[in-house]
């Protein structure tokens, strides 16, 4: 292979032209290696006269355009919509686009899942992928005809010539296109959004054939010659080692293979990674579930065998009468003169709110299928970062990360939860020291029992509005588990005299990232604590919230990782979901309407939502009416109301039903008897999306839509019952009025 | 270990195992039908719903034992091809998310359709309430079981 080219495509991407020993041409996308070392390539020699112009398209002589899904899709529709970005540039015929999913490999860049990321990373690097190609096979139509390439247009999965009407599948331009030069940077022009036919449009999921007929495999599915089948149990109480088990009662059962403790901690003094537990090894699933029943582990104590949710609490209601500056109560940003600000306030009003940890719940429960040999190893595993898994198996097994080929599986929910990749690190422990294929698969209760969990919290709040009605104090402590909220998160830079006071408790307890971290219960407090400001001040809370954003446009972040905030985009998305759910319009009593909204993972989302509480305090969710601001374009309209409709349904059923309790150092749910989700009868009977474009870069759409439901709903039951409730999940509170 | 025979999609098997392992892992473990989905192991999330005898059924919870010899029906299945009104829905109304809990929510709503052939908003949330969707995508698999619903009066009136 010899480098011809290289072309910048941005900080750290090149678009490469390398010729092959066949004779062919591959145009290959990397990521330079922080070595400096060369990344990998596409392999040219199974091209079988294919045209690849990049590790993300290959077209065969009979017109087959394949394209390479190389984030793991695990529900976000990510493997219909990024290709439909490369097919769109392309000109591809989307019916002739065979989508494939591939393992993980430097040729691709960055393949995790997380952050709603996706689409703003992939958005521009994919469409100059497809539109390079397309120039490539616009050239070599134009050198056969001999014509100019200015006069050629690609559509459609062929190129045609449009003075004199002629064409040429881009299948039959193959040959040509494999012995042309990468066209100069300047010379690839991408299409005018305006002349789009496949983004935008509502294109069904690549995989729904599969999933339809139980043909689409998940990491739970996957299977090796000789595999075995393995479970993982660990203390109940975080972190604690097993002093002794029953093993060899344990082995003696039908079908065992194997039981061991594994007694190490990868990273050191983590809860995150590889823990101590005892494995069971066996020749079926059953087999090792059974087993598992009879297995009796001693544990030691663990750092935290006493903590309950009920001392959180207690703590927390402790720490909220500390003065700033004392211990354990940090002083995180304070604006102007809160002390006058509150004495010379016409209202002041003082509410303290709450949410529990709860699970991801992902419905495929964690799960890991590996294979370790001597100086290498192969994971077939449901993750969002699998180069990340890589990285921890690599710790684990004490192999190099260039020797570990991770294969990535469709996954059965993620969010947040498998961008952690203890099961992985578990399972290649396993299969290391058995010398086979491992499937390990976790139970319910392990799923449940050793999440790392969206981290419960508590807000104590005092605001105050001036005699003019408007926002002119804001005072908030945090006690938090883990993050507490950041210096700018709203209504930070939106009030004149603010406050925020944050606090930690010490706590043993696995936490991660919960789709829109942070976001998914800051919203909730936040919206509905200015909802209790707007009534007090006796405005309309759509105004008073405009208000409240202001008449900036952008707001600067104030501290080096800080987002701006553009508060014209909140504005707008404020003013169209009052329009298009009729904000205002009368409702007899028992039904209301409420606002939510807030800015996270780059999207501006407010949704109105309107219930009924009936005098006996059933609730039902009549309508959800949803404004969206991702930027200049959707990619799939489909796969991006899926998204909206999704996060909200999601956002009612955490602040809803779901909830985990903590005694004795554990968390006490073990299965969805106790553990509850929102069911089909909760689920929103109404819910219209909208999508308000901006030119702005398009952004994505995993999470931002998720925090401003929790907020809509608890207003809207305030409007409609006169009840303000303060504390997730809302099941616990009695909704009945006369 | 016992031996049993089972029937699933028309064809006969025969199998190994304990007699009280539960009718979901023999299908994944033995069988290799993987379409049908473990996800709480007690009955309480429907992913590993089958027809067993043409009623839906928990697998997760039904000792092979109970389930020799009677027809037993996955979600490979359900159609030859998967051209069942159901399926059909699922794909023109793009419902799936993850995909996961799907097999057992379209097991369950074919349930309701055979002996329901337009059921109502409240039929609806009675035959799917024991289904879990953690993607949440219960409004597009209420307007499938409707869609799938006038499928399959269209598809009645082009046969009669």
């Amino acid at each position: 292979m010899s480098a011809l080219l290289e072309a910048p495509l941005g900080r750290r991407s090149f678009l490469k032209i390398v010729t092959m020993a066949g004779g062919g041409l591959v145009l290959a996308y990397y990521v330079r290696p922080a070595g400096g070392a060369e990344a990998a390539k596409p392999d040219a020699g199974k091209a079988g006269g294919a045209f690849i112009p990049n590790a993300f398209i290959r077209i065969d002589p009979d017109g087959t355009v394949t394209v390479s899904s190389s984030r793991p899709e695990a529900g976000q529709g990510v493997k219909t919509s990024l290709p439909m970005i490369v097919a769109e540039e392309l000109g591809a015929d989307w019916g002739s686009v065979k989508v494939v999913s591939v393992p993980l490999d430097p040729v691709f860049g960055p393949q995790f899942a997380g952050g709603s990321m996706s689409t703003p990373m992939d958005y521009p690097v994919l469409r100059k992928m497809g539109a390079t190609a397309r120039t490539i096979l616009v050239e070599a139509a134009a050198q056969t005809w001999g014509v100019p390439a200015g006069e050629c247009v690609a559509g459609g999965g062929m190129v045609r010539h449009t003075p004199s009407g002629r064409s040429l599948k881009f299948g039959d331009l193959v040959a040509k296109a494999s012995t042309l030069p990468l066209p100069a940077e300047d010379s690839v022009r991408l299409k005018d959004p305006k002349d789009f036919t496949l983004l935008g449009s509502r294109m069904g999921g690549v995989d729904n054939p599969k999933v339809v007929t139980g043909q689409a495999l998940f990491g739970i599915d996957q299977k090796r010659p000789g595999m075995v089948y393995a479970v993982y149990e660990k203390s109940p109480v975080w972190g604690a080692r097993p002093l002794s088990a029953n093993l060899d009662q344990v082995k003696a059962l039908p079908g065992v293979r194997e039981a061991f403790i594994i007694d190490r901690t990868v990273p050191e003094n983590e809860v995150t990674g590889l823990v101590p537990g005892v494995a069971i090894v066996a020749d079926s699933t059953w087999a090792a579930f059974s087993a598992r029943r009879q297995l009796k582990v001693q544990w030691e104590e663990g750092r935290f065998p006493n903590s309950s949710w009920d001392d959180f609490a207690r703590q927390a209601r402790e720490l909220a009468k500390a003065a700033p500056g004392s211990q354990n109560v940090k002083e995180t940003r304070r604006d102007g003169d809160l002390d006058r600000a509150f004495a010379e306030a016409a209202h002041v009003v003082e509410a303290s709110y709450s949410y529990p940890f709860i699970s991801h719940a992902n419905l495929e429960p964690q799960n890991c299928l590996a294979h370790v040999q001597e100086d290498r190893a192969e994971i077939w595993a449901p993750t969002q970062d699998p180069e990340g898994a890589r990285r921890l198996a690599s710790k684990v097994l004490g192999i190099a990360p260039e020797k570990i080929q991770v294969n990535i599986t469709r996954m059965g929910g993620g969010f947040g939860r498998r961008l952690d990749a203890d099961p992985v690190a578990e399972a290649v422990a396993i299969s290391q020291r058995v010398g086979a294929p491992v499937k390990l698969t976790w139970n319910r209760a392990d799923d449940l029992q050793h999440d790392h969990y969206r981290p419960g919290g508590f807000h104590f709040l005092k605001g105050a509005v001036d005699s003019r009605g408007g926002l002119s104090a804001w005072r908030s402590h945090h006690v938090a588990f883990g993050s507490n909220m950041g210096a700018d998160d709203y209504p930070a830079r939106f009030v004149p005299n603010y406050l925020l006071l944050n606090s930690k408790l010490e706590n043993g307890i696995p936490q991660g990232p919960w789709r829109a971290p942070g976001s998914n219960t800051y919203a909730w407090v936040v919206c509905c604590f200015l909802d209790e400001l707007a009534h007090a001040a006796g405005r309309d809370p759509v105004e008073f919230n405009l208000a409240v954003l202001g008449d900036r446009d952008v707001v600067p972040g104030s501290g080096a990782r800080s987002r701006p905030y553009n508060a014209e985009r909140m504005r707008n998305v404020v003013r169209q979901v009052a329009e298009k759910s009729g904000w205002g319009k009368p409702l007899a009593r028992g039904k209301g309407m409420g606002l939510g909204y807030y800015f996270c993972h780059q999207g501006y989302v407010a949704e109105v939502a309107e219930v009924t509480v009936s005098q006996k305090g059933e609730l039902s969710v009549d309508r959800v009416v949803a404004a969206v601001d991702v930027g200049s374009q959707i990619v799939n309209l489909s796969g991006a109301e899926n998204q909206v409709q999704g996060a909200v349904t999601d956002g009612l059923s955490a602040a809803w039903v779901q909830e985990l309790d903590i005694r004795q150092g554990r968390v006490v749910q073990a299965n969805f008897d106790d553990y509850q989700m929102l069911r089909m009868n909760g689920a929103p009977r109404a819910i219209e999306v909208h999508f308000i474009k901006t030119d702005y870069p398009p952004t994505g759409l995993g999470e931002p839509a998720l925090p401003p439901l929790a907020p809509a709903v608890f207003n809207a039951i305030f409007a409609a019952a006169g009840k303000r409730v303060r504390q997730l999940p809302l099941s616990r509170t009695d909704l009945s009025w006369s | 270990m016992s031996r049993f025979t089972l029937q699933v999609n028309g064809q006969t098997h025969k199998v190994d195992v304990a007699p009280d392992t539960p009718l979901l892992w023999v299908l994944r473990d033995n069988l290799g039908l993987v379409g049908t989905k473990f996800g709480c192991g007690i009955g309480q999330c429907a992913a590993c719903v089958v027809h067993l005898g043409g009623a839906p059924i928990r697998s997760c919870m039904m000792p092979v034992s109970a389930a020799a010899s009677v027809n037993i029906t996955t979600i490979e299945g359900l159609s030859a091809d998967g051209s069942h009104a159901l399926q059909r829905a699922w794909c023109e109304l793009d419902v799936a998310q993850c995909g996961y809990c799907q097999p057992g929510q379209i097991m369950s709503a074919a349930a309701l359709l055979a002996h329901n052939p337009n059921p109502t908003d409240s039929d609806i949330d009675d035959a799917m309430a024991g289904n879990i969707c953690r993607c949440a995508t219960y409004s597009r698999i209420r307007a499938g079981i409707h869609r799938a619903a006038e499928i399959m009066a269209a598809d009645k009136e082009v046969h009669k």
